[in-house]
This record gives structure tokens, sequence and C-alpha cells, in this order.
């Protein structure tokens, strides 16, 4: 199954989290999203809004100023 | 057995929503939280980009609350539709471009459309009479109520014994002798309550969460409405307004000029929109245009941007300027001594 892609670069908290929600909310349970930021700020509030509604966060990877946040929809 | 009734909560971040959303979950309510993303909350955008601020520690308080209260949180995108709310509002304004009236009108709207399409049977917030002097006084409560036509669904907690009673007051959904009968700008009251509850690092409450509270902010948004000639704005102007160093040195051009590092980092991202300045033999800041800039504007502009590097006291400075259609001028300028730029040209 391919990973869904978000593009939330230059985009600054919390938009980067809205538009993870909107995504996620049209995936299905099982599918995972992997989220490009690149407000630090987004490294704690995807997460955050991950365990608020039940999703889980696969890995966080931080390559320069580039954050990437996997996160596997769950049955909230 | 029964399913329990279900409340959404507005939740910004502070004190009073924290405890509004527990005193209604320890009744037994299923609650979930919201909360509106107007494009001019302060939450995030600032310290996100400027690099001295990098190193604190960040979070969304809104998420925090959600998560010290185990509810799910809806983060909602307003910014298109709040535009109206601050153009034109009906109420009118506070002490600055703040139209808290309307605003809590509007998001109480947004709550009410959010339960009649989700199933949920009532509203709450943290609402407190007398807590602020626009938007929370004991007139303009019903004013809230009715307008966004929530009426009786929604329950201030923190106040309700101080109103009417309400929809889910009258059905027993909540017990009116639990809720609460805070009045007035005191704090102590909901200070005492977090104790209780045993809440502890809670955001500092009160006003300080729009930036349109804030004088210089909405100076700058009326400068730029009144340069234009026209009250509109799309979400990267009111980002611009947060970011730099603002100047105004004739009518028809702005300079926004990046104070550091991490706002020149910002500002970099809208080179392709707008014509825009560096110096090239010193260190300097990324300054954009915003207006229309002839030569002698520009010639200004430079002298101005010289002024802002680490070549302002040097003789002369190169300037590179950049048209959002490719072209590129140089300029070698005397950086404007700073007593002699004008103090009204800084918003």
């Amino acid at each position: 199954m391919s990973e869904a892609q978000l593009d939330a670069r230059r985009m600054l908290c919390p938009m980067p989290v809205i538009r993870t929600q909107q995504k996620v909310e049209l995936m299905h349970v099982g599918e995972t999203l992997a989220v490009c930021c690149t407000d630090p700020g987004a490294i704690h509030d995807i997460p955050a809004w991950c365990r608020v509604n039940g999703h889980e966060v696969l890995d966080i990877v931080q390559r320069d100023d580039e954050i990437t946040i996997r996160i596997r929809v769950c049955d909230a | 057995m029964t399913e329990p009734r279900k409340a959404v909560a507005l939740i910004s971040g502070g004190l009073d929503s924290l405890l509004a959303a527990k005193v209604i979950q320890d009744q037994g309510i299923h609650v979930e939280g919201i909360n509106f993303y107007t494009g001019f909350c302060v939450e995030g955008h600032t310290h996100a980009i400027r690099q001295k601020d990098r190193a604190r520690p960040k979070r969304n308080n809104a998420l925090w609350v959600a998560e010290q209260l185990g509810v799910k949180l809806h983060i909602v995108d307003i910014i298109d539709e709040y535009k109206d709310v601050v153009i034109n509002p009906k109420h009118g304004y506070g002490a600055n471009l703040n139209p808290c009236l309307d605003c809590k009108i509007f998001m109480v709207q947004k709550a009410r459309e959010w339960i009649d399409k989700r199933g949920f049977d009532f509203i709450v917030t943290g609402e407190v009479v007398g807590q602020r002097p626009k938007s929370q006084r004991k007139a303009t409560m019903p004013v809230v109520a009715h307008e966004s036509g929530a009426d009786d669904l929604l329950l201030r907690p923190l106040c309700a014994q101080n109103l009417p009673e309400t929809r889910p007051e009258r059905e027993g959904w909540v017990d009116r002798n639990r809720l609460f009968a805070f009045e007035g700008r005191s704090r102590k009251p909901q200070m005492a309550l977090a104790r209780q509850f045993g809440f502890e690092d809670y955001a500092q409450p009160a006003g300080g969460c729009c930036f349109l509270t804030d004088r210089q902010y909405s100076h700058k948004l009326a400068d730029l409405w009144q340069a234009r000639g026209d009250r509109r704005y799309e979400l990267d102007d009111i980002m611009l307004l947060k970011v730099g160093r603002h100047l105004r040195p004739r009518p028809h051009f702005k300079m926004i000029i990046g104070r550091e590092d991490g706002e020149n980092r910002f500002l970099e991202g809208y080179r392709q929109q707008f014509t825009h300045l560096f110096t090239t033999s010193h260190n300097g800041p990324l300054v954009l245009i915003d207006g229309e800039a002839g030569d002698e504007d520009l010639d200004l502009a430079a002298q101005i941007t010289a002024r802002f590097s680490q070549g302002r006291d040097a003789g002369c400075v190169d300037v590179e300027i950049h048209r959002p259609d490719g072209a590129t001028l140089t300029r070698k300028v005397k950086p404007m001594p700073g007593d002699r730029i004008p103090k009204d040209w800084y918003l």
C-alpha cells in the first residue's frame, strides 16, 4: 500500500496540524501518511494531535530544516 | 444503558476553557474540544519564526488542554470565513482592531453548526460574566447565545448560576448545583478550582491569544488597509504583519525588514512574490517591498536596507534588488543614518 504524502513545508503551526487532520479524515484505518514540515512546532503539535485523537506516530525524521512525521491512521 | 449526552467545548488553550470542559466532563458528559484558527492566533507562529525563540519549549495550548482532559480536539480552519468578522464587525471593535463580541458570536455559531452535523447535544464555553470589558459582560451573554443561534444550548459552566437556566440544566443532563457563579475580572476562583482539579501548569490566561488585541499589530493592519484603499487581507498579509520591522517611507510602498536569521529565512519564502533587497558587501537583512516602488523609491529602499545591515557605518554598501519578474538591479549606496529615518515611517 502506498503511503500518502502531505507537504506542509513553510506552513506555521497550527496549519500543519489542520492539514494533517483534514488529510486523515479522508483516509482509512491502517493507512499511513508522511507529513513534511518546516515549523519546528510541528514536532510537538502533530504527535500531540495524534495522541488526543487516537492515531499512531510511526517515526519522526529531522533532516536540516525539514521534519517528516509518519502517522498510522487508527480507529479513533 | 443509555448513551451519555455529548458536548463540544470551545478550547482556546487558556485556563477558563480547560476548567469549563472539566466541570462538564466530571458530570458524566462526553466532551470533545473544538479550537478555531483565525490566522490571528498568537500561538505558535512568531515562536516558530524567530531564531531566539526556537530553543524555547513549544506547545499548542489547545492540544495540551485536550491531553489534560483526555478528550479529542478538532482544530478548525476558519481563516476565510473569519475575514468578514474582522472587516465588518456588527458590534464594532475593542481598544484595537479586536472584534471580540462578533468573534465570540461567530465561533459559537460555528460550534452550533458543528454539533448539528455530528449529533452533539450542547456547547460549552469558558466565558465568565464580567471577565472581559467587551465580550464577556452580563449584557452580552444573551447576545452571544441568541445571535450565534445556539440559544439555550450554550452552557457556561463557570458562571451558569448567574445566568438563566439552559436546556442542559433544565433537562437534567447536567446538575446546575454543581456549576459555578464566577463573576468579574478576578482570576482567584479559577485558580482555586484549578488547584482542586490538580491543574498546575496551565497557560497564563486573558487577552493574549489574538494579535488583533495588540496595538502595534492593529496599527499595521490599519496601515495595510489604508495603503490599499480597501479593507481586505489574505493569510500571507496577516502573517507578514507578525514578522520583521515594518517601515513605510512613502504612501505607495512599505518595507518589511527581517530582524534576525529566523525572520530572514521566513521572508525568503516570499521572494517570488515581492521585490526584495539584500546587501552583498556586508551581512544584512532580507527586505521585502510591499507596494509599487519606482527607481527613486528603490534608491531610498536600498539606503534604508544598508542602514539595517552590518555596513551601517560604512561609506558605501552594495545592495542587490530582485524584481518578481526575475530582473536584478544593483546599487552602491551610503547607508541612511538612523536619525534621518523619521519615526513615523516605523509602523
